[in-house]
């Protein structure tokens, strides 16, 4: 790549030059003056303890994909299919709880005899479902060697449409109410919500496994430069499954949280889950091109639209201006993506 | 059977004297990889014929020849990317037969690739480990948690003995300068190499500064012992870091030049097959 201008003078080129050296910085800039602002605007009513846990708690379920995603698109990959998997796991958990919790009779008029095996099975079942669903997708981008974008596309229908025949394209009603007073909103210690806790867990396990071992490292590698990473003997297709399997299994498990948190799972709630959490991802830094990506800025991508939102609905500005500001804003995270690129290249 | 046994004998002796130290100098000894014969094609494109080829101990072999004289579908034989139609390969006096790269390399034939197999995103230690990581002790290992601190110590070490400076062990190689990322793709050769290593066109990309460097890191390898086959279009740099020169043309192995006393003219005309060259064939 043997450009005419020197890197030097690309990073000092104006604005662009700004914009690409900051980068990470300037996305975590824009999340602490969106809190700033809101602030300004609302005061408490935006800054308390109270609304930012409740912002976690909604930001909970789109967290649990962008973290599946981040090591997807690390790979250079992508996982379009993670909202329906998602609906397809909650669908699968709750017509497993409602079968195994009682007699029609009984869980029609909300009794539940045998929940204590039912609600565990049901888990169990949305969380297998969703592996599968991850599995699935590894194997035909591993041994057919089809694109990811066409494959997740593909099983994003079957599995969107399988929850959809379950169900019969309603929401499954009838669910243990268990599962919402127990795990949904629940407050641990009086402050922690199960759902913030789970996804605490599972953050905290993902930033470990991508910096800290192997997996990680592998991931990076494969994404960077996939013929280096054959050459370096690591086994690409082997690892590849287990990224994608991963993401199936924490959309999984996102269906699991969402439907204790609504205590039913909702099969048209979701249709823009996986263009939302591609979108926190990339916004987090992580880059389409593969190679570059940080669970921290996957937090971050998700938590400025949540903040948005909830910030938007306090004001009383009408919430879809928050899909605009969430475009723009992810326009600007891949333009930076791509000059951080190219001035790479460029050497 | 007699001969594999002779063969390994040879080979232990000569890398005694090599680890004497002789500074450069054609080497002599028992070849530590040989190819005999080989025959390969594509279709109906016949890319080697009858090729012998042989690294010795402690040299530096200059493996030259025009574009498509087949040599990087030898060195693929040789590494086990792909086999030969007939022929054969020893490797230390035993015939061997490499199914994938991977066998290759457990035996300790290293190879740096010309499009630097290097992943640009990860910082020099990561690259130099890849596929070969330290894991730390106990549980965590087993967990899959990398021991960093003494991967970077490591990699310190052996940067350190091959002299090569790069200006951040943490930052991607996409940052480093050309020389700096080939540095990274020797030493990470270099460092699992051993018995051989291969360099496909090392210096193709560089600059004038730091092709010397990379020159000069392959004169260390040599210096350790470990030979090095250098493959390269540029004539000024193989006769300044070759022992022994092996010139491919249209797959046939024409003439094996002394680089002290044959000149760059020479070599030219055994690649392209003017008059000249094909006299000086050994």
């Amino acid at each position: 790549m043997a450009g005419a201008q020197s890197p030097e003078e690309n990073r000092t080129g104006g604005i662009r030059g700004v914009l690409t050296g900051l980068g990470p910085a300037l996305i975590f800039a824009i999340l602490v003056g969106l809190v700033v602002v809101f602030t300004m605007l609302n005061g408490t009513a935006f800054f308390n303890p109270e609304n930012f846990v409740n912002i976690t708690v909604d930001a909970s379920v789109l967290l649990l994909l962008a973290v599946g995603m981040t090591f997807v698109i690390i790979t250079a990959g992508i996982d379009l299919s993670v909202g329906a998997v998602l609906v397809l796991s909650s669908v699968v958990a709750a017509q497993v709880m409602v079968e195994l919790s009682g007699t029609e009779q009984q869980v029609q008029n909300y009794q539940f005899p045998t929940q204590g095996v039912g609600i565990p099975a049901g888990i169990a079942a949305g969380l297998l479902a969703g592996l599968l669903c991850g599995l699935g997708n590894g194997f035909l981008i591993t041994r057919l060697r089809m694109p990811p974008f066409i494959v997740t596309l593909g099983t994003l229908g079957i599995a969107l449409g399988t929850a959809q025949i379950l169900s019969g394209g309603t929401n499954v009603p009838y669910v243990p109410t268990a599962i919402q007073s127990q795990i949904g909103e629940r407050d641990l210690f009086g402050f922690l919500p199960v759902p913030v806790l789970i996804t605490l867990v599972v953050v905290i396990v993902a930033w470990l496994a991508l910096h800290r071992t192997g997996f990680g490292r592998y991931t990076y590698a494969i994404g960077s430069n996939v013929d280096a990473a054959r050459r370096a003997g690591i086994n690409v297709d082997r690892h590849l499954l287990k990224v994608y399997a991963l993401s199936g299994f924490l959309s999984g498990l996102a269906g699991i949280v969402d439907l204790a948190r609504f205590n039913t799972a909702s099969v048209g709630a979701h249709d823009a889950d996986n263009l939302a959490a591609i979108s926190a991802v990339v916004i987090g830094g992580t880059s389409l091109f593969g190679g570059i990506g940080t669970i921290v800025g996957s937090v971050v991508g998700t938590f400025i639209p949540a903040v948005l939102r909830n910030g938007f609905v306090i004001q009383g500005v009408q919430a879809f201006w928050q899909q605009v500001a969430i475009g723009a804003v992810l326009i600007l995270a891949v333009f930076i993506d791509q000059r951080r690129r190219s001035a790479e290249e460029r050497m | 059977m007699f001969y594999a046994v002779v063969g390994i004998l040879f080979v232990e002796e000569a890398r005694v004297e090599d680890s004497r130290g002789r500074p450069g100098g054609s080497a002599g000894g028992e070849p530590v990889l040989r190819a005999c014969r080989i025959d390969k094609s594509f279709g109906a494109v016949r890319v080697l014929r009858g090729v012998d080829f042989e690294v010795r101990p402690g040299e530096v072999v200059a493996l030259i020849g025009d574009n498509g004289a087949g040599k990087s579908t030898l060195i693929n034989i040789l590494t086990g990317v792909l086999r030969p139609d007939a022929g054969e390969v020893f490797f230390e006096g035993k015939r061997v037969e490499f199914d994938t790269p991977h066998e290759a390399r457990e035996r300790g034939i290293e190879t740096v690739y010309q499009d630097l197999a290097v992943a640009p995103q990860l910082d020099a230690v990561s690259n130099i480990f890849l596929g070969r990581e330290h894991r730390r002790a106990g549980v965590l290992g087993r967990l899959g948690f990398l021991d960093g601190g003494r991967m970077r110590r490591e990699t310190e070490e052996q940067l350190g003995d091959l002299r090569v400076r790069l200006s951040s062990l943490e930052k991607p190689l996409s940052t480093l300068s050309g020389g700096q990322r080939q540095g990274v793709a020797v030493a990470r050769a270099v460092m699992w190499a051993s018995k051989v290593v291969i360099m496909d066109e090392p210096t193709a990309a560089l600059g004038v500064a730091q092709v010397e460097m990379v020159l000069d890191l392959i004169r260390r390898v040599r210096d350790t012992g470990i030979p090095v086959v250098f493959i390269s279009h540029n004539m000024p740099h193989v006769f300044e870091v070759a022992d022994r020169i092996s010139v491919l043309r249209l797959g046939e192995m024409v003439a094996e030049l002394d680089p002290a006393t044959a000149t760059t003219d020479d070599a030219v005309a055994a690649m392209t097959g003017s008059a000249r060259g094909n006299g000086d064939a050994a």
